[in-house]
């Protein structure tokens, strides 16, 4: 049997039943990794030894009755785990073998009793958007090796799709969940901001970062958030709003749901095949019971540019922390202390995150600062607006994850300016700071995966839930597998 | 019309303590040039009275209480450290 025939609630029956236990489940994952991963390269380190040993105790005890009691999952390497190697990718961290405690997110993870089978690979401190700045490998798209998985969370949504694990975490901070989640044919949710803990996530831009769930079906998709998300005293941003059951809110009936479709999201830059799919995922809705408006929301055209100001303003000051004294690398080179944070930052960055450091140091600084940086916070303001109007008359908002599929290993990381573009549809929701998800929503005709994004209201994950499960109901897109996957 | 220079960038990377070698400089000044100038369509609109947003979301700072913990791993903290002596992080001398 495959990990990926079966939706986490099959599991938990079927472990009830002791027709398979946590250790069985934990070493198919290990043979799927052993089988496919060398091919796939999603995983930056594994954690066998304790997840078995971890799997024997679940089994020992034999109640299963947690929210994801013996489910292999894994885990984005920019999220801290105790005693375990978390890297971000980066070479400045490739030594960082031993964290001192788990972020919020692991301790849940491991405290409903999931099985933390490895850390996955990821962009450079997640800077990117197909993998290929990670310091490490290039992790490649299930479906076709010959094309990038996405990014930033890459690895996450390759071992989700390759049938790997059977869920993964994610960051997202301009689309790092939705715009893999859409590349590798998977479900990806950008919860709102402030729902999950990100208290041990290495932080990239703090107002806009955000940690979520990769699955396969959407069912799964509410289960792992449930685990994850709640108040935490350790994240001063995390709200206090109770937690509902995300998934006692999925339901096939649709009826009445209002859908708002902004015109800015099927504009120039959107491919055809996109623009069909969405039109496509619109009829379906229609005959769910569903009715849906095209809309204008202004300033979503600006969004892009809002967003690089902000998140490379922000990134430069993250990054401040990496200086060679208290953790991670350190050059040997050094004359001085100045010049012992210069080598140590220049021998262990790569150069997607010197280019942002660069440019987030130049808008935040002299007169840059209100004539960049400001500025685009002034626009974040007027991206919240639109947003807020739209949502006094409609339920949710729908569009295409990202403009275009899939595309090539080298199509993009040579011109960062249309690396950045990609992210057009998807960083509206982090300036709002609103819950996004992507589902699968078809196909190219070369049999590349397409997404369809579901933005929602602030802390109402429930509705998009709903939409994107009915959706994915009456469709069978998320039923097919990728062949070189390793089926 | 963003204009970066080359120098720019070396004053910029003096800044966030990195080192450029010339070419380096000079790619990333064609670079960001191009970046900041696609960013400037954001002049095209009024903003005037408009408040700049600083955070993902309404909520104000979650402040916890602020109560005295014991921490049991300066050492383990230490040990990440890439020199440490005597309880404390070593650095290289700060003046002769």
């Amino acid at each position: 049997m495959g990990l990926y025939n079966f939706t986490i609630k099959q599991i938990e029956n079927m472990l009830h039943k002791k027709e398979i236990s946590a250790e069985e489940l934990a070493n198919l994952s290990y043979e799927q990794i052993d089988k496919v991963d060398g091919d796939i390269k999603a995983f930056l380190t594994l954690n066998k030894e304790n997840t078995l040993e971890k799997a024997k105790q679940i089994d020992a005890q034999g109640t299963y009755d947690k929210k994801l009691s013996a489910i292999p999952g894994a885990i984005k390497d920019n999220i801290v785990t105790k005693g375990i190697r978390t890297t971000c990718a980066s070479k400045i961290l490739a030594n960082f073998d031993d964290p001192l405690y788990d972020a919020t997110v692991t301790e849940k993870l491991a405290s409903e009793d999931s099985l933390m089978i490895g850390k996955l690979n990821m962009d450079e401190f997640a800077m990117g958007s197909s993998t290929e700045t990670s310091a490490f490998q290039k992790t490649v798209n299930p479906w076709n090796h010959d094309f990038v998985p996405g990014g930033s969370s890459g690895g996450s949504a390759a071992a989700v799709a390759a049938g790997e694990v059977m869920f993964s975490l994610g960051t997202d901070t301009g689309g790092s969940i939705r715009q893999p989640a859409s590349f590798c044919g998977i479900v990806g949710m950008k919860p709102t901001y402030g729902l999950v803990s990100r208290y041990g996530l290495v932080a990239f831009a703090p107002s806009l970062d955000q940690i979520g769930p990769m699955t396969r079906t959407v069912e799964d998709n509410a289960r792992v958030l449930e685990a994850i998300a709640g108040y935490d005293a350790n994240d001063s941003t995390s709200s206090k709003e109770s937690i509902p059951s995300y998934l006692n809110a999925l339901s096939e009936d649709i009826k009445g749901l209002k859908i708002a479709v902004p015109k800015e999201f099927l504009g120039e830059g959107v491919s055809e095949e996109v623009k069909e799919s969405v039109q496509n995922a619109l009829q379906m809705f229609e005959l769910l019971g569903a009715t849906w408006e095209e809309v204008s929301l202004p300033h979503l055209a600006y969004a892009d540019a809002a967003y690089y100001l902000i998140a490379n303003g922000e990134a430069s000051s993250s990054l401040a922390r990496f200086d060679g004294v208290r953790f991670g690398k350190r050059s040997d080179n050094a004359t001085d202390m100045i010049d012992m944070f210069k080598q140590s930052r220049t021998e262990g960055f790569g150069d997607e995150v010197k280019r942002r450091i660069l440019m987030g140091t130049t808008v935040l600084t002299g007169d840059n600062n209100e004539a960049y940086f400001r500025k685009a916070q002034k626009v974040r303001t007027l991206i919240g607006n639109d947003f807020r109007s739209a949502f006094e008359q409609y339920d949710i908002i729908i569009g295409p994850t990202t403009p275009t599929a899939a595309f090539k290993f080298n199509d993009k990381i040579k011109n960062p300016l249309t690396m950045y573009m990609s992210d057009m549809l998807t960083v509206p929701a982090n300036l709002a700071g609103l819950p996004a998800l992507s589902v699968p929503a078809g196909f190219t005709e070369t049999g590349l995966p397409l997404g369809l994004q579901i933005i929602g209201k602030h802390f109402d994950e429930q509705t998009v839930y709903r939409a994107g499960y009915a959706y994915e109901k009456a469709t069978n897109h998320h039923k097919k597998r990728p062949e070189r996957g390793g089926a | 019309m963003a204009e970066i220079t080359k120098q720019d960038m070396l004053r910029t990377a003096d800044q966030a303590r990195l080192v450029l070698t010339e070419e380096e400089a000079q790619n990333y000044a064609v670079q960001l040039s191009e970046i900041l100038t696609f960013t400037e369509k954001i002049n095209e609109i009024n903003m005037d009275d408009v408040k700049p947003t600083t955070n993902g979301n309404t909520i104000i700072n979650v402040l916890r209480n602020d109560e005295p913990k014991q921490w049991d791993e300066k050492g383990a903290a230490l040990e990440n450290a890439p020199e440490h002596e005597d309880n404390h992080f070593k650095v290289p001398a700060i003046m002769d």
